[in-house]
């Protein structure tokens, strides 16, 4: 009896009170990742990468650009030598040796500029991540600062 | 039988409730049904609205998102916070410096956003110390304290840190009236009225920087200076003070600051006072005064001491300040959107005067005087009445605006607010406060454009409005719609320290400007370890100098040999990531001070003095990946007279090591 009044009571709150549900007063989020969280993703090209880069607007030339290398190693010391040995070894992260006969050049590109994208996509990084359990870092590179990290890579895997 | 009725006795109660439930101001519990859902932001949306919100006698600035009033983050204003290492760090315990020396608490009471055009422009928001006083600037573009300035011949700075419509000058009022700084204040505390004065600083804000510098300061009669705002749009060029005690009462002013009927707004013709400093009217005095500034490029504050200040007596010039009478012991002084009416909100009193700009200047020109308070002219008061509010409730303590003509103020005693027409002055809403509401705050409310939508109630009692913990409870908050009609209280959260005044402005004018890292190519910090092949450490004498850096998952060095009882350690800690939000934490066993919490790009200091032989581990206190747990090192600590060498390593690797001298 009195839990049936109780339930009553609460029913008529409901109806009496209930105003229509507006809109969540929610702005807009500008810093919302973009990327869609699924990993298989039919057009990820696993040989590019998530990125701006592409061979075409790459272009590299088949010699090395020795003082482009050099200022690679300089920004080398600061944003990468923390996690990765110039050989094969791993610290953090793997290590670089060889990592331009593993990888395209465009590919490389765009993960150390645009490393969390790619990290949540492709299967190489994934299967990297599995190994180290760092995420790799977004050191904020500017284009030119990668270029001349690639252009160091390149030097270290022995490209005259 | 009995219990039959005593069934139908609860079956009643219930229906009393139920429909009592649908008006909220006959029951504190109950708001109606849409309130959820009008306070609710869904998970990974944001709000609409920073606010920024006084932490009160925490000495800090909290900073919660509107509708749904989530804490976003406080920043340390006036007090040291160990967690971010505030007033810890060698880098940030100049910003704490004063003429009294290094000051680690005070009382933030007010908050003011920076305006464009008497428009918030999101670039900086104020906050004033009530203790030592002094003002504060918050840089928008990272929430963190940029710059502090004390103010001399003050004590107590509460009608601070309101400013102009173009952010021309920020001001600070003397709460409790002191001798000035240079006379000499060894006097019998009797001797208030002979002795005591009441300064009102205008701090300049650069357009540019923001930096902030003492303009001059206004000498005026020692009352007790409350609250203020500037004139905007036609009183543009003025400023409005309340103030009490104009019995100029020593002691017990709960009786002795009460006996007038009518104490003052003091109205203040600030272009004037700009003539007569062009004019050198202006006396230098010899003062003593800190002002801090925090440079983001070395991630440094830097302390001066200033010696002297620019001093206009309003005895003598007489024609910028002016006295208007105000209904007892007036707090709130407030200026609508349209800068014609001055709502003053005597605390002791039943009604609400509104004063007209238009009046003021009349009576001011045709000298409609009614004697002279302390050598400045009292204009009568039905001269420069607009109207009065009649029985708005009791108590009024401070009024907020709308965009559409309305006028919000709040009820200490009555603990209530209450919506009223400017134009007609009638009484359009009232809701029940819990408890006892201090100050009122609408987004844009004190400016010539408010946002409206929402007015939060920062209440001084908070009682039983959440589960009890213990005699000391947070403060309360109340949300209310006000888009409508009829005010609806939509949410209550608890806050942080005691808030008194608050702003608020729409999300988008903040963020666009966000700083996510510091750049490392910027970074001008003497100690800067720019990447890891830099990390070493330096002996000056018992000096130690440890250049150090972190990143996921390490510091380098993470082994130091070589430190001896008597030394002093200065672990200078890079943070050589360059991602957002990736802060790396440190802190070493023994550690007398706090942690560092060091943000992307940036180098902080931490010093420390060995108390005994042995190893000392530190570590990342900021969780910052999967091999967070791994990021620690050793540090050993040899008797004075060993002869163990300084060393530092990572990984086996030897970093550098120096000894200099």
């Amino acid at each position: 009896m009195k839990q049936l009044f109780i339930l009553f009571c609460f029913i008529s709150l409901i109806m009496a009170c209930g105003g229509k549900a507006t809109d969540t007063k929610s702005g807009t989020n500008p810093y919302a990742s973009t990327e869609p969280a699924a990993t298989t993703n039919p057009t990820y090209d696993p040989n590019r990468g998530i990125g701006k880069w592409t061979p075409e607007n790459l272009a590299l030339t088949a010699n090395l650009d020795a003082a482009m290398a050099d200022s690679g190693l300089k920004v080398r010391e600061v944003k990468c030598a923390s996690c990765h040995k110039i050989s094969g070894e791993k610290l953090v992260g793997p290590g670089w040796k060889g990592v331009t006969q593993r990888r395209k050049p465009e590919w490389i590109m765009n993960f150390i500029t645009n490393p969390d994208p790619m990290i949540s996509k492709d299967p190489a990084v994934q299967a990297q991540l599995e190994l180290c359990l760092v995420r790799m870092p977004n050191q904020n590179l500017s284009d030119v600062e990668a270029r001349q990290i690639l252009e160091f890579m390149r030097k270290n895997d022995g490209v005259q | 039988m009995k219990n039959r009725l005593l069934n139908v006795v609860i079956a009643v109660a219930a229906i009393t409730l139920c429909i009592s439930s649908c008006k909220p101001k006959d029951l504190g519990s109950a708001v109606s049904g849409d309130a959820a859902s009008k306070a609710y932001v869904a998970p990974g949306h944001y709000d609409e609205f920073y606010n920024f919100v006084s932490g009160g006698f925490s000495g800090q600035m909290s900073v919660y998102g509107l509708p749904s009033g989530r804490l976003l983050r406080v920043i340390p204003v006036f007090s040291v916070d160990p967690e971010k290492g505030w007033g810890y760090s060698e880098e940030t315990k100049p910003m704490l410096n004063t003429s009294h020396g290094f000051v680690p608490w005070d009382d933030l009471h007010h908050v003011e956003l920076s305006q464009t055009n008497g428009e918030v422009d999101g670039r900086w928001v104020f906050g004033n110390a009530n203790n030592t006083p002094r003002v504060a600037r918050i840089d928008l573009t990272t929430f963190r304290t940029a710059e502090i300035i004390e103010l001399p011949n003050s004590a107590g700075n509460h009608s601070s840190p309101f400013i102009t419509e173009n952010t021309e000058y920020v001001v600070a009022g003397t709460r409790f009236s002191v001798p000035p700084d240079n006379d000499n204040g060894d006097v019998p505390i009797n001797t208030y009225k002979e002795n005591f004065k009441g300064h009102i600083s205008f701090i300049a804000v650069d357009k540019e920087t923001g930096h902030m510098s003492i303009a001059f300061q206004l000498r005026c009669p020692g009352v007790n200076f409350d609250l203020s705002h500037a004139g905007k749009g036609p009183s543009h060029g003025w400023f409005f003070f309340s103030c009490y005690n104009t019995e100029q009462a020593n002691t017990l002013l709960e009786v002795n600051a009460s006996q007038k009927d009518k104490d003052f707004i003091m109205a203040v013709n600030w272009k004037k006072a700009e003539e007569y400093v062009k004019a050198g009217k202006g006396k230098k005095v010899p003062v003593q005064y800190s002002h801090s500034l925090w440079d983001e490029k070395t991630h440094s504050g830097k302390s001066e001491m200033i010696k002297e200040v620019l001093v206009l007596d309003t005895k003598e010039l007489t024609d910028i300040c002016y006295m208007i009478p105000c209904p007892k012991s007036p707090h709130g002084c407030d200026v609508d959107p349209t800068g014609e009416y001055i709502v003053g909100s005597g605390k002791l009193a039943a009604l609400i005067p509104v004063f007209s700009f238009t009046k003021l200047q009349e009576a001011i020109a045709k000298k409609d005087f009614d004697g002279v308070y302390e050598g400045i002219n009292v204009v009568k008061y039905e001269s420069a009445l607009y109207g009065e509010v009649q029985k708005p409730g009791l108590g009024p303590l401070h009024t907020e605006f709308d965009a559409n003509g309305n006028a919000y103020t709040s009820f200490f005693v009555s603990s209530e607010v209450v919506k009223w027409n400017i134009k007609d002055l009638k009484v359009l809403d009232r809701v029940p406060t819990y408890y006892s509401v201090g100050h009122l705050m609408v987004p844009g409310g004190d400016s010539r454009k408010p946002f409206g939508k929402y007015l939060v109630a920062y209440n001084k009692i908070t009682k039983d409005r959440y589960l009890p913990t213990g005699p000391e409870l947070s403060q309360s908050a109340q949300l209310f719609d006000i888009s409508g009609d009829k005010m609806q209280l939509i949410l209550d959260y608890p806050t942080i320290g005691e808030p008194h005044y608050a702003q608020a402005a729409p999300a988008d004018l903040i963020t666009k400007n966000q700083l996510k890292i510091f750049k490392m190519a910027d970074n001008g910090h003497p100690y800067f370890t720019n990447g890891e092949k830099e990390a070493k450490v330096v002996r000056e004498g018992n000096k130690v100098h440890v250049y150090m850096t972190t990143i996921r998952s390490h510091f380098s060095p993470d082994n130091i040999e070589g430190i001896k009882m008597g030394d002093d350690v200065y672990f200078h800690v890079t943070n050589l990531e360059q991602d957002w939000d990736v802060p790396h934490g440190f802190a070493i066993k023994g550690a007398v001070n706090a942690e560092l919490l060091i943000m992307p790009g940036e180098t902080m200091t931490l010093r420390w003095t060995p108390d005994k032989v042995g190893i000392f581990p530190f570590y990342c206190t900021d969780f910052c990946s999967a091999l967070h747990q791994e990021m620690q090192g050793y540090l050993r600590v040899s008797p004075a007279n060993s002869n163990v060498p300084l060393t530092s390593s990572l990984g086996g690797q030897a970093s550098g090591s120096a000894e200099v001298n």
